[in-house]
């Protein structure tokens, strides 16, 4: 698995940190999403489908 | 096996049909919906297509080729004009009638529109990117622009029509716009902020009636006799669910199609998005939730509940929305409408960046952040697990 984001997409929900904390943070000062893991572990791996899954920004990009 | 049926192919039923595919259903999926175009995401309207910020291939909710991956049996640009439970069929406009073993009902919410004004050249509303195209159209002439309502929908399009040159009348019913929502003082920080970047806004009366010169809309009269002149007017007064097509079906409807806690209609009939009423299993109440994040998640659970058989899990999310206006982002977890308190935990409506909680009996029942991403983020914690108000206190620190 590979995982892609778009920064200008973002909006900052968030929804992605709580699906996937291992994977995904936000800057600080805006809260952009930040990529931890550009290849997540398998464990991580149905977590991840989930927080590409409800992005309201559509910003997470699963490539599998 | 005849099949999943999706009406409605915006956020809500396209997550139907992706989860259904990422949880390894491979029967036949229609999904139909009423516009012609792909499917595309409804946020950004009032915000980056508005505003011109993004061009409008970034609203759709996913390409030509994911979409294609998905292999539906897509019908777009045609209407579904009823259901037949005992039957199991959807009829459509074109004549064309569909079997399905599962319905998901994700047919939305269409704009409110003050009597008779519907059609009414220069009289706009917001919903689809056909109305943001108009909108955007309007504002590249820096019109004379009056707002009816002054939800997070029209507080949008104010900062973004103020921000493109518009003379921008906004107004509410209301005397305190917003605070139905987000309570007193950041309701009145929200609208003086729109006072302070030049918008005009009116509250506490109503709009009696959009008045009219040459067929246009030419302004509009208050209940106080007031007339306010401009070029055009937007209503933003809240949505009607999309409901009527199921009329005579037998389904159960009233604010929204009536579910039970696993979104669940009645054997086969299951709804998603703005559209679906449900029962909260953990808030103990009904709620019909009209926000992007609720689409997504609601899809996604109807999705799992269809393939689960017997073992259906109830719908339990904390409701999440957020608002961009001006250079602010508000974002709310929980539902803090009906709250009897409100403290702030960090920082402050001065700072105009802050991090508050509503509480309701003793608990806290909201989080919201003005420009605090990372903060409000952690609070929805105390929004996620039942926290007295003492306790959310006692480990925030207190900044009352």
């Amino acid at each position: 698995m590979h995982v892609t984001i778009d920064e200008e997409k973002c909006c900052a929900a968030g929804q992605c940190v709580l699906a996937a904390p291992e994977v995904f943070d936000q800057r600080d000062e805006d809260g952009i999403v930040v990529l931890l893991k550009a290849e997540p572990d398998e464990s991580q791996h149905a977590a991840v489908r989930d927080a590409a899954a409800v992005c309201p920004a559509l910003a997470i990009v699963v490539h599998e | 096996m005849t099949g999943v049926v999706v009406v409605g192919a915006s956020a809500a039923g396209l997550s139907v049909a992706e989860t259904l595919r990422r949880q390894g259903f491979d029967g036949r999926i229609t999904l139909i919906g009423d516009e012609p175009e792909l499917p595309y995401d409804r946020p950004p309207l009032s915000k980056e297509i508005l505003s011109g910020q993004w061009p409008n291939e970034r609203v759709w909710l996913r390409d030509e080729a994911a979409i294609a991956g998905l292999e539906l049996d897509l019908r777009l640009g045609v209407r579904a004009d009823g259901v037949d439970p005992a039957a199991k069929t959807v009829t459509l406009a074109d004549g064309a009638t569909v079997g399905y073993e599962n319905l998901v009902i994700a047919t939305g919410v269409r704009p409110r529109w003050l009597p008779g004004t519907e059609g009414v050249p220069g009289v706009h509303v917001l919903r689809t990117l056909a109305d943001a195209r108009s909108l955007k159209d309007l504002l590249a002439r820096e019109p004379r622009l009056v707002i009816v309502g002054a939800g997070f929908l029209g507080a949008e399009v104010a900062s973004v029509a103020r921000t493109a040159g518009a003379q921008v009348t906004l107004v509410s019913d209301l005397e305190a716009p917003l605070a139905d929502v987000l309570g007193r003082d950041l309701g009145a920080l929200l609208i003086g902020v729109h006072r302070e970047r030049g918008v005009e806004v009116v509250t506490g009366v109503l709009v009696e009636q959009v008045l009219t010169a040459g067929g246009r809309a030419a302004g509009v009269r208050l209940a106080d006799g007031r007339t306010i002149e401009a070029d055009a007017v937007l209503v933003s007064i809240g949505s009607v669910p999309n409901v009527e097509w199921l009329a005579g079906s037998g389904i159960e409807c009233g604010n929204g199609v009536l579910c039970d806690e696993f979104c669940q209609a009645g054997p086969g009939v299951w709804a998603a998005g703005d559209v679906a009423s449900w029962r909260h299993p953990s808030l103990g109440t009904r709620l019909r939730i009209e926000h992007r994040t609720n689409a997504a998640e609601q899809g996604m659970a109807v999705a799992r509940n269809i393939l689960a058989g017997g073992d259906p899990v109830p719908f339990a999310p904390v409701p999440y929305i957020w608002s961009d206006q001006y250079d602010l982002k508000v974002q709310i977890y929980g539902l803090p409408r009906g709250a009897d308190r409100f403290a702030l935990t960090e920082g402050s409506v001065d700072e105009r960046s802050l991090v508050g909680l509503y509480g309701k009996d003793d608990r806290v029942c909201a989080a919201v952040g003005v420009n605090k991403i990372r903060a409000v983020r952690a609070a929805r914690a105390l929004v996620a697990a039942p926290t007295s108000w003492d306790a959310a206190f006692h480990r925030e620190g207190t900044k009352v």
